[in-house]
This record gives structure tokens, sequence and C-alpha cells, in this order.
């Protein structure tokens, strides 16, 4: 198989109106992925799985993804010339801007007939609150079924053209999506042995919400 | 003594469970076997318990063991494991109690017939084990179902499950049929069905049974100032 940045160039090629960017990994695995647009994604999955020098026939894994917004400081150096003559000042600009959070749906693809891969291909939403609507790839890789409901329901990304998108993990009546990073749980925490600040801190909170213990620690004490 | 010497005294018969273990033998070796219907009555349940045929995580996969020719389970007459909670006598609850999941076993015991008994297995059935802090994690099966032994470990051996049993079959042994002391099947204040918590927004509602569960007591809390 070609390199990931060989494939990129591909893609231009074959899709020339998709956006298709390469996203390096700096860690030391190396993992790169491509990230597609969402409007040509299904579309580029088909190519990718039946294409016959790639022949990506397997979706190992998919998985989601939450980037919250985030809070970006940029610092521009400027020299200025000093008027005296002396020399050039140099003064730090800093600028505070937000980075809007995003969704994103990783997957993972192998070929199984020309035993390579895995390829990772990456579909990010607009934002994290009103456009998370991405295209359901279960058309394409039949695997896909459950692990995208999986990420229908712990990340709230809607997949659009899933033949059954449910919760799959949570019930029903369940109200937003735990894995996300803002995500506030039941408040249900007793004393516990525990060396976590955080956990001490809403056990202590659970013990002020509930009446009957916060008599019991004033009968304790 | 105002009673005539032609009337015959009655000497009521010592109970079975008043004579010491070597009266008892001494009499068995002379060909008579002395009991209690009580006893015997227990003795009979203590050795066919039917568990119910139900697995919840990798707890479940050391009761399967427990099953097997090695540790067999048989021995202690818990071999007949039930598909069906109407045929069933215990309930090991083994593995992870999700909320999800928590309704349904709350079901299932209300299902099952007195007298019932219920082992909770492993650390997640104890308390949460090491998904406590989570949210999708019952913390302890406990809050809505009363658990009669309690088997430590993650997951607990095949033989700790057989410990657990024998100390189960201790506990039936030792259960009165009437007084004060009666088995909890008999008594009419002890109730045979929970409730069943329905699945609220994020949590189960109500989040415990009240009757059964309160939040512990933290042990030093606000912590003591020895100064003081």
């Amino acid at each position: 198989m070609d390199t990931l940045e060989q494939l990129r160039d591909r893609l231009a090629t074959r899709f020339p109106e998709a956006q298709v960017v390469f996203v390096t990994n700096p860690g030391a695995s190396a993992e790169h992925s491509l990230l597609l647009d969402a409007a040509h994604a299904r579309d580029i999955a088909f190519f990718l799985r039946d294409d016959p020098a790639l022949r990506l026939d397997y979706c190992s894994n998919a998985t989601g993804i939450d980037w919250p917004e985030k809070e970006i400081t940029d610092v521009v150096k400027t020299s200025v010339p000093d008027p005296a003559g002396g020399p050039a000042k140099i003064v730090e600009t800093k600028s505070v801007r937000v980075q809007p959070g995003y969704l994103e749906a990783v997957y993972h693809l192998f070929s199984v007939a020309l035993k390579h891969g895995p390829v990772v291909i990456r579909l990010r939403t607009a934002n994290r609150s009103d456009a998370v609507t991405l295209p359901s790839l279960t058309p394409v890789w039949r695997s896909c079924d459950f692990q995208e409901r999986e990420i229908f329901d712990l990340f709230g990304i809607v997949f659009a053209g899933h033949p059954d998108l449910r919760r799959i993990l949570m019930w029903d009546e369940f109200k937003d999506h735990p894995m996300r990073k803002d995500y506030v749980e039941p408040a249900d925490y007793e004393w516990e042995p525990t060396a976590h600040d955080e956990v001490l801190d809403k056990a202590k909170a659970f013990r002020a919400s509930v009446p009957s213990v916060a008599a019991r620690k004033e009968t304790a004490s | 003594m105002s009673t005539p010497a032609s009337t015959p005294v009655y000497v009521p018969f010592p109970a079975a469970g008043e004579l010491s273990d070597a009266d008892r033998e001494d009499l068995r070796r002379n060909g008579i076997l002395l009991t209690s219907l009580e006893e015997l009555y227990n003795w009979g349940r203590s050795n066919s318990i039917w568990p119910l045929q139900f697995g919840l995580a990798c707890c479940a996969i050391e009761m399967i063991a427990a099953a097997t020719a090695r540790f067999d389970i048989a021995r202690f007459g818990a071999e007949i494991f039930r598909p069906s909670p109407r045929q069933a006598d215990l309930m090991i609850v083994s593995g992870t109690v999700t909320k999800k999941m928590a309704p349904l076993v709350v079901r299932l015991w209300n299902q099952m017939p007195e007298p019932k008994y219920c082992i909770a297995m492993g650390a997640c059935a104890i308390s949460g084990g090491p998904f406590k802090q989570g949210y999708n994690v019952l913390k302890g099966i406990d809050r809505f179902l009363p658990v009669d032994i309690y088997i430590p470990g993650c997951p607990p051996r095949p033989e700790a499950l057989l410990n657990g049993l024998i100390k189960l079959q201790e506990q039936i042994k030792g259960e009165h049929l009437n007084g004060p002391r009666s088995a909890r099947h008999l008594r009419d204040d002890a109730p045979s069905e929970y409730p069943i918590p329905e699945y609220g927004t994020h949590d189960l509602t109500p989040a415990q049974n009240p009757a059964l569960w309160s939040a512990p007591a933290p042990p030093r809390y606000p912590p003591v100032d020895p100064t003081a």
C-alpha cells in the first residue's frame, strides 16, 4: 500500500472537490490520519473499500473524541526600533483567542484481503451543540453499526443514514452524553476511603445534600 | 409431692436441639437417630440450594468454574443452576451491576419464590468495585436487595464462592421455623418483593431503597482534633 501522504494525494486527484487534510500524530506511535470533510466522506469511504489497490474491507474500530472549547494565547514578538538610536526593543503582545470545540469520529480501517492497515480516517463536526451531524459509514462497513450507536450514545454525534440510531449502552430515558468532557455525573458519592481530592469534594457535596446524612454528621461530631 | 405414686409422671423428652453431640452420637450407636423437624428441614434445604443461572461479568466465569469438575459445587448440593427464577432458591449476583441492569436484577429477585437468599459475589456487586466512581455502575446491589453473604475478591476464586456457600448453609441451618428468631421468609413483616427502580434522566429513581440502605457515616468526619 502507498503511504498515507500518497493516499491523500490519490484522494485529492480522485475527489478534487473534497477536502482531505493530513493530520500528523506527534507522538511516538506516529499514527497519522486523514481528516475527511463530511460532505464527501461516504463517497471516499466507498472508494477506500472498493479500490483494488486499497480494498480496506474491514473497519475494526470506530470511536469518538470530544474536543472542548479551548483558549489559546498567542504571543507575537515585534521589535520596536529605539528612536534614540539604541538597540531595538522587543515588545510582546499577547492575544487570547478561543478555539471552538468540536466532536470527532475516528475509524480504523484494515484490509483483510491485502493484509495491510490500519488507515485512520477522521470526521469532524462543526461544533459541539447544534451541528453535530456526520454521515454514517455503516452502509460502507457493517461493523460500524453498533460502534456508531455507541458514539451517538456517549458523545452525541448524530449519524445521518444510520439504519438504527438508538442509544446502545445507556437507557433510552437518559439525558446528555456521558463521555463528553463537560458531563456532570449524578451526585451520589458517599464517604469512601480514597486519596483523590476530587472524589472527596464530591462526597462532601453529597453529604451536605442529603439531610439524614448531614444530621448524622452533626450527632457524630 | 401431691401426685399419687400410681400416676405416671410425664417427663418431657428433651428436644433434639438441647442434646449435646456426644449424647446424640451415643444414642446413634444404640440405633436411635434423634432429630427435630426444624433440623431436618434446614438440613434438606441447605443441601439443595438451587442457584439462579445468570451472570453479569467476569465473576460469572468463576461461578461457572465452581460448577465444573475441578471445584464441583455439586458436593454441596448446589449444582442445579436453574434458568428460571421460579425454580431458584439463591441469587448469586456475580459481577458488575450497571444501572441499566439493576431493575432487571430486582425484578428477577421478586420473581423468585421464598425462601430465597442472595449472595453478592465480588467487589462490583458489593460496592461497585473499580467502577464505583463511574456514572453507569450501581454502587452495590445491597442498595436494592437484602444481601445475605458478601464474597470479596476481584473476582473471588471458586473456593471463595464455595466458602460463601458453606456460610450460607450455616445460616440456613441456624434458622428457626417459629418464634421471634424465625427465618426471614416466615415473618410477615419481612417483605418478599422489593420496589423496582425506574430509569431516570441521569440515575435510577430512587437511587437506592431507603428501607434497605442509607449512606454510611464517615468514620471520623469532620476530622477529630486531638488537641481539642
